[in-house]
């Protein structure tokens, strides 16, 4: 034993005897991640979060969240000595007097964009592959539940600096808030202290943006993470991978390394993009003051759609009983994002009730072997991408040389038309590559060599798939739909008839599949050749 | 005459004498020319109104009608005033080349000269606002940045942006942006209004504050790209979509990479 390993040991042995690691490292440092380029889309999300927390810490030495009146002395000209609040002003000398603040700042910002596209990306991935399934339901209520603080958070990050495009932001916010019926002015009075704009409310969504939601993203972090660690990663489907086994690489060193240099590519990127393109510039923007608006005032990305819904929305009111209820904001801004949320927080319950099945899985599904979750899931797309483009339909219509009004026709039509289109064709798209999987299977690979048979009749050499990939297009199981009685066996309509009819009917779409090519059907082809 | 002839014969005779010719001379030069450039003035006013109204006749009255009383398609120019004239046709926008939403910005078709001479017959139909001359426009010196900015956010922003960049109106309308626009053309058009614009009259923003809101298009059109790229200076769009093409691909990229190496 060298000296160096007696020292190494000496100081493994001091901290194991006081804290009882070791044991607990031993079984976890060696536990096995699978890997796929689609698994570290999550990782993006923790390390933008990490970027989020040191960056945002950074600011807040200088930020100084009040709307108290200040006279800028600072040093960009086209804002000296004017009125404005002290966080405007305080933001401006983060820009323009503290050192690396503009940097700073501009990584905040591009941390909080990336922070949102990382999760949007990850959901997509959990979704289209079925990870969410039993036993991970609730991780995927969790995630959803990041994913809607993800947007307040950054709504009130934005929000903060109080310059002319967040205040009409916060603006638009406290008009979500009154066309709450009944309570809504009474809610909008209680948030903002009073009349809008106030003083108050700058200071308290500070609170709640550097304390409250960061403790309560951390824990749900955690927790999110540890159930991943607990249940396992799912892997996708293909030799030597089962529904109790996780093939891939070992914590210690191999993911250790990885997702450790991931990180740092991570803030690489976002540091790049701090550095060259500028984000959020305020000082262009100007101070908040109810009397300016601004043309193109727009969210970021992650509210983009809300804001495309409220443009979209035509103008519906009613008036009773001495109020009025505006429709045109509270659809669009309160009901719609409701029920989008509570149905994609659903979802795995809904998708299991439909189809019965009640197992657990640990293997992923490829998104064209479930036709049905793959097409709900374009079509839930093409809406929120539909609405996205109408929140810029202002830029848009003028980069592109069209009306803003053909913008809003076609988001109008566009909404309600596209999203079931995209249903049809995904679904349709799935069948033919699932036809297209079953051929590749009996058939074998087209290999664009012709060759004239002594009868004269030419024909394409096809050759047969390797065994693994033929196991990967053929080991995914096909359900077959419920069928749910609805009489009883003496012939009479059952209680629950109904729903059970509902159900089967959701189930036979669900289980609409080209039958995949079976063991005897490839070796009669095989007997035959 | 003994008298005339002693004074004749003073000392001060011909000093006087001389001041006296020279004040006669003097004077006599300066009616003589100030009535010839008077003549002169009126009657070059009056080519140039004839030059004009040759060029109208050509290039505008096929729309305007043939004494600019306006038309179907056109309005009338009569009282428009030498501003709007210069405005128009100065920045390109008349003659215009497509009728379908609104004038746009272009290589101007006459030269300054026949530009002038345009805007002198218009303004010779009836009075209206004049072009306003260099020693006004001295918006280095009688402008202030800071007030421009306010005053610009309060009135103009909500259709020109922010940063000045232009934006949507309704219909396929919209407003320019005023990037590389000369500053007579910017004070003119916030006096004739043209288009979707309104008039901002001398009581809305004074003659000092439209030389302010001068001075802040000019300081922000001239200002560095603080921070980096400026994205168009739209506002968040621009922001959005750089996320998810170049930061969230580079991203993928780099996780793609990353599994692949482990094989």
């Amino acid at each position: 034993m060298t000296a160096r390993e007696r020292i190494a040991g000496n100081v493994a042995g001091y901290v194991d005897d006081r804290t009882g690691a070791a044991k607990w490292m031993k079984k976890n440092l060696t536990k096995v991640f699978p890997d796929h380029w689609s698994f570290l889309l999550g990782e993006i999300c923790l390390y933008s979060f990490v970027i989020l927390l040191l960056s945002g810490t950074f600011l807040t030495f200088w930020f100084d969240p009040s709307q108290r009146e200040v006279i800028y002395e600072g040093s960009y000209e086209p804002l000296s000595g004017l009125k404005m609040s002290a966080a405007y002003a305080s933001t401006l000398d983060i820009s323009f007097e503290v050192r690396g603040g503009l940097l700073m700042r501009q990584i905040h910002h591009w941390a909080a964009l990336i922070f949102m596209v990382g999760i949007v990306v990850h959901l997509l991935r959990v979704y289209f592959t079925g990870a969410f399934r039993k036993p991970r339901e609730f991780n995927w209520i969790i995630g959803v539940g990041l994913l809607t603080l993800g947007i307040v958070e950054g709504f009130l990050g934005y929000s903060l600096p109080d310059d002319l495009l967040s205040g009409t932001g916060i603006r638009i916010a406290e008009a979500i808030i009154q066309a709450l019926p009944l309570v809504g002015s009474y809610i909008a009075f209680f948030a903002f202290g009073g009349a809008f704009p106030g003083e108050a409310f700058i200071p308290r969504i500070y609170t709640v943006h550097v304390l409250l939601l960061p403790g309560i993203f951390l824990a749900l972090i955690t927790v999110h993470l540890m159930l991943v660690w607990y249940q396992k990663h799912t892997q996708f489907p293909g030799p030597g991978r089962t529904e109790k086994n996780v093939v891939g690489y070992p914590l210690m060193p191999v993911y250790m390394a990885k997702a450790g240099g991931f990180f740092f590519i991570v803030f690489g990127v976002t540091a790049f993009l701090g550095a060259v393109a500028s984000i959020n510039p305020i000082w262009l923007y100007g101070p908040y003051t109810p009397g300016q608006i601004s043309a193109g005032s727009q969210p970021d990305w992650y509210m983009g759609w809300l804001d495309g819904l409220v443009r979209m929305a035509p103008p519906i009111e009613t008036h009773a009983f001495g109020h009025t209820i505006s429709w045109n904001i509270l659809i669009p801004g309160l009901i719609l994002p409701g029920i989008m949320f509570t149905g994609l927080a659903l979802y795995p319950f809904i998708e299991s009730w439909a189809t019965g099945d009640k197992r657990e899985h640990h293997l992923l599904d490829r998104p064209r072997n479930t036709p049905n979750r793959t097409a709900i899931g374009a079509m839930a797309l093409t809406f929120t991408i539909v609405s996205l483009l109408n929140g810029g339909n202002d830029i848009i219509a003028t980069t592109f040389h069209l009306t803003i009004n053909q913008m809003m026709w076609f988001s109008r039509i566009g909404v309600l038309v596209l999203p079931p289109l995209a249903f049809i064709i995904t679904k349709r798209l799935c069948l033919s590559l699932q036809r297209a999987d079953r051929d590749l299977v009996l058939h074998g690979r087209e290999t664009g060599r012709l060759v004239r048979m002594p009868s004269g009749e030419f024909v394409e050499v096809h050759e047969p798939i390797s065994p693994e990939k033929a196991w990967l297009l053929t080991s995914h199981e096909q359900l077959a739909p419920l069928e749910l009685p609805e009489l009883d066996g003496a012939g009479v309509r059952r209680p629950g008839a109904l729903k059970n009819k509902l159900r089967n009917r959701i189930s036979r779409a669900t289980a609409t599949a080209v039958p995949k090519a079976t063991e005897t059907e490839r070796r009669e082809l095989e007997g035959h050749h | 005459m003994k008298r005339l002839s002693r004074l004749r014969r003073h000392r001060a005779a011909g000093p006087i004498l001389l001041i006296f010719a020279l004040f006669t001379i003097g004077t006599t030069f300066q009616v003589a020319s100030a009535v010839n450039s008077e003549t002169q003035s009126v009657a070059d006013r009056a080519v140039t109104i004839e030059e004009g109204k040759q060029l109208f006749l050509k290039g505008c009255s096929s729309c305007h009608g043939l004494n600019a009383e306006g038309g179907e398609i056109a309005p009338s120019l009569i009282g428009v005033g030498a501003a709007s004239v210069d405005f128009q046709v100065g920045t390109g926008r008349m003659p215009m080349a497509d009728m379908s939403t609104q004038a746009m910005r272009k290589k101007p078709v006459y030269n300054a000269e026949e530009v002038n001479a345009l805007a002198t017959y218009v303004a010779s139909l009836a009075p209206g606002p004049e072009v306003p001359a260099d020693e006004v426009l001295n918006y280095e010196r009688d402008g202030s940045v800071a007030e421009g900015g306010e005053l610009f956010r309060t009135n103009c922003a909500m259709c020109h942006n922010f940063a000045a960049q232009g934006g949507a109106l309704t219909q396929g309308k919209y407003a320019p942006t005023l990037m590389g626009v000369e500053p007579k053309h910017i004070y003119e058009a916030m006096i004739t209004g043209p288009q979707s614009m309104p008039v901002f009259s001398d009581k809305t923003i004074t003659p000092e504050e439209k030389l302010s809101i001068i001075k802040w298009i000019k300081a922000a059109e001239s200002e560095p790209q603080l921070g980096g790229a400026a994205l168009g200076r739209v506002g968040p769009v621009t922001e959005g979509l750089l996320v998810w093409t170049l930061g969230i691909g580079l991203l993928i990229g780099v996780a793609v990479w990353l599994a692949m190496k482990a094989r």
